[in-house]
């Protein structure tokens, strides 16, 4: 028998008492990974953005449209390769809880500019020779069980009206965090019917995506962009595809915080659960420690016998909680892909976890180790009988 | 007994006391003898005459306010907390009344651990724990758990783990006190044969006038002085 045998049997001693507080940190883990990773997805688009991606847009707000006449003017700029645009469509198919992003956007520079956006090529070719033709992402598709070919009409709400496409590409995300939810056609299209119904708006898109020839000359790029419509009727502001991002969730940022700090308060309240059970664990075998003692053991063997029980409890109900993040994810992304597209647990998240799990053990253990240090083998010997 | 046997617990001038509230409580005072090799001593006395506390003293599990004891030439008075766990791991054995197993060892595991402290091997650890459960006729108890014993068994189970790393001196708190007469009597029984076939020094402490007849000398304790000794019988 090695110390690790007595160990794990002291462990399991009381096994409704370990199994609720296994339950608890599997639970509390599983939470403060849950929660970790809603904070992940909402900075997902940040994390997804490219560096040499820049967006003009109106310096008032988003809200407000820029001329398509810019394209020109922006693509002189030195260090520019290539410049999209695209307009938020803001379309719902069949009803508004079917919510999902759709632009409207330049289809050749778009497939250019994001080639994170895996298209195959004879889809590609389909998407861009017809006029009502979409690219629609592989969860969008999935969710809704659209095919190559098939026919979708989506109700406008920013531009009125009943909008017919035909699906031509479904795209594949080329690495994990790459948002598949996105929907996007032809702003020709849409450009044409706005000439007939409201021509003020026509020739007008929400923002430009610019394509940088490196990341070291983008600040430099976004400045010559900006300089160029100064005192113009549409001013511009242009940013990095993160700034862009980040000033999205900056909106919303109070929830953020609020959840981190729940994630906190969730990994406390377990931490005071696990010294609970540890000091009781304890005090209730003072005698066997003080006999340990007599035996030669020494307290910092004590000691350690305490930490490693505690890291068994607490590793027990680590490893659960962190195998059941991704079960876990997975059915939360699935059930609210519309709000989450990219719902993924990273190995961050997977580190913060086992690193959550580490500290509630030590820190559970910490009292009843340096009681069973002090405790005199006479006074734990009076405990017993 | 021959006189001619060497001293093995050497106790000189030993005081000890306790503070209660702002009291300090006198416990042992002034005690003062030697133990031979091979002995079988009993301490009686009682309640609160301070036996417990300097079979404590003896075992290296509590301080002296002063004086010195040694064992094996060793003065234990000396030695740090850490040094006297190393000690007491090696020099003592120990057998209480509630025979203080571990619940969740079974007896073989029981028995073994002290010797996790020994650095023998497992084959060799299996040797010791078979030659001591076997001395204590519990061999075909070996995978019992303590819940699984007669409080006798448990006893032998706790004399086992006492003897197996042959500690210089063997300490027995009341070891009879939590058992039936029959039990009582083969348990000491047990501890004579310790004592004449492997030539153990034991140090008992108890109530019982039957159990310290057993013993070569009697030393009683009043009030924390030594007050007679002398041989069991004439003691008695």
């Amino acid at each position: 028998m090695g110390l690790l045998k007595l160990l794990f049997k002291n462990a399991f001693r009381h096994k409704l008492r370990t199994f609720l507080t296994v339950l608890g940190i599997t639970i509390a883990i599983l939470a403060f990974g849950m929660l970790r990773t809603i904070v992940g997805a909402w900075y997902a688009g940040v994390e997804a953005s490219s560096a040499t991606r820049l967006v003009t847009r109106n310096s008032v707000s988003l809200v407000f449209f820029l001329p398509i006449s810019y394209k020109e003017k922006i693509r002189q700029v030195p260090g520019v390769t290539e410049v999209g645009y695209s307009d938020w469509f803001g379309g719902v198919y069949i009803e508004e809880k079917n919510f999902f992003p759709n632009f409207a956007t330049d289809a050749k520079t778009a497939i250019e500019l994001f080639p994170e956006f895996l298209v195959p090529e004879d889809q590609k070719n389909a998407f861009m020779r017809d006029r009502k033709g979409v690219v629609v992402g592989r969860k969008t598709a999935q969710r809704f069980g659209w095919k190559i070919g098939d026919l979708v009409t989506l109700k406008g709400t920013i531009f009125p009206g009943n909008w017919e496409f035909v699906i031509r590409a479904i795209y594949h995300g080329a690495q994990k965090s790459t948002d598949e939810t996105q929907f996007f056609f032809h702003w020709n299209y849409l450009n044409e019917s706005l000439k007939k119904t409201a021509p003020y708006r026509a020739d007008k898109v929400g923002w430009f995506l610019v394509g940088v020839k490196s990341p070291d000359v983008a600040a430099d790029v976004a400045v010559e962009i900006d300089k160029l419509f100064k005192n113009s009727l549409a001013e511009t502001i242009t940013e990095t595809e993160k700034a862009f991002q980040l000033s999205f969730i900056s909106m919303t940022e109070a929830i953020v915080v609020v959840i981190q700090l729940v994630s906190i308060i969730v990994i406390i309240i377990i931490m005071a659960v696990m010294a609970n059970t540890m000091a009781m664990t304890v005090r209730e075998r003072t005698g066997e420690y003080a006999i340990m003692k007599t035996l030669g053991f020494g307290g910092w063997y004590i000691g350690g016998l305490i930490l490693g029980e505690s890291l068994v409890i607490a590793g027990t109900g680590s490893a659960l909680g962190i195998g059941l993040t991704f079960p876990a994810a997975k059915a939360f992304g699935d059930s609210l892909s519309q709000y989450f597209p990219i719902f993924n647990v990273s190995r961050s998240t997977i580190y913060l976890e086992m690193a959550a799990g580490l500290i509630v053990a030590v820190v559970a253990a910490v009292f009843p180790i340096w009681r069973a240090i002090r405790l005199r083998i006479a006074d734990g010997l009076r405990r017993i009988g | 007994m021959g006189d001619n046997r060497p001293i093995i617990v050497e106790i000189r001038n030993i005081f000890k006391s306790y503070t209660r509230g702002s009291q300090t409580v006198p416990v042992l005072e002034d005690i003062t003898f030697d133990i031979m090799d091979g002995e079988f001593l009993a301490l009686m006395g009682p309640s609160g005459s301070g036996k417990s506390t300097l079979l404590n003293l003896i075992a290296g599990i509590d301080k002296a306010d002063s004086g010195t004891i040694k064992v094996g030439g060793i003065d234990i008075t000396t030695l740090s907390e850490t040094d006297l766990a190393g000690w007491r791991a090696i020099n003592v054995g120990f057998i209480f009344q509630f025979y203080n197993l571990m619940p969740v060892l079974t007896a073989f595991e029981n028995v073994e651990l002290p010797l996790l402290l020994t650095g023998l091997s497992r084959r060799e650890r299996k040797e010791h724990v078979d030659m001591a459960l076997g001395a204590v006729s519990l061999s075909d108890r070996i995978d019992h758990y303590p819940s699984q014993l007669s409080g006798g068994q448990q006893q032998r189970v706790a004399i086992a783990r006492a003897v197996v790393t042959d500690p210089t001196i063997l300490v027995a708190d009341e070891p009879t006190g939590d058992l039936d007469r029959r039990s009582a009597e083969e348990i000491l029984d047990l501890m004579e044969r310790l004592v004449h076939e492997l030539g153990k020094t034991i140090i008992m402490v108890t109530h019982d006038p039957r159990a310290a007849g057993k013993a070569h000398i009697i030393k009683h304790l009043e009030k924390g002085i030594l007050t007679d000794n002398g041989p069991a019988q004439a003691a008695i």
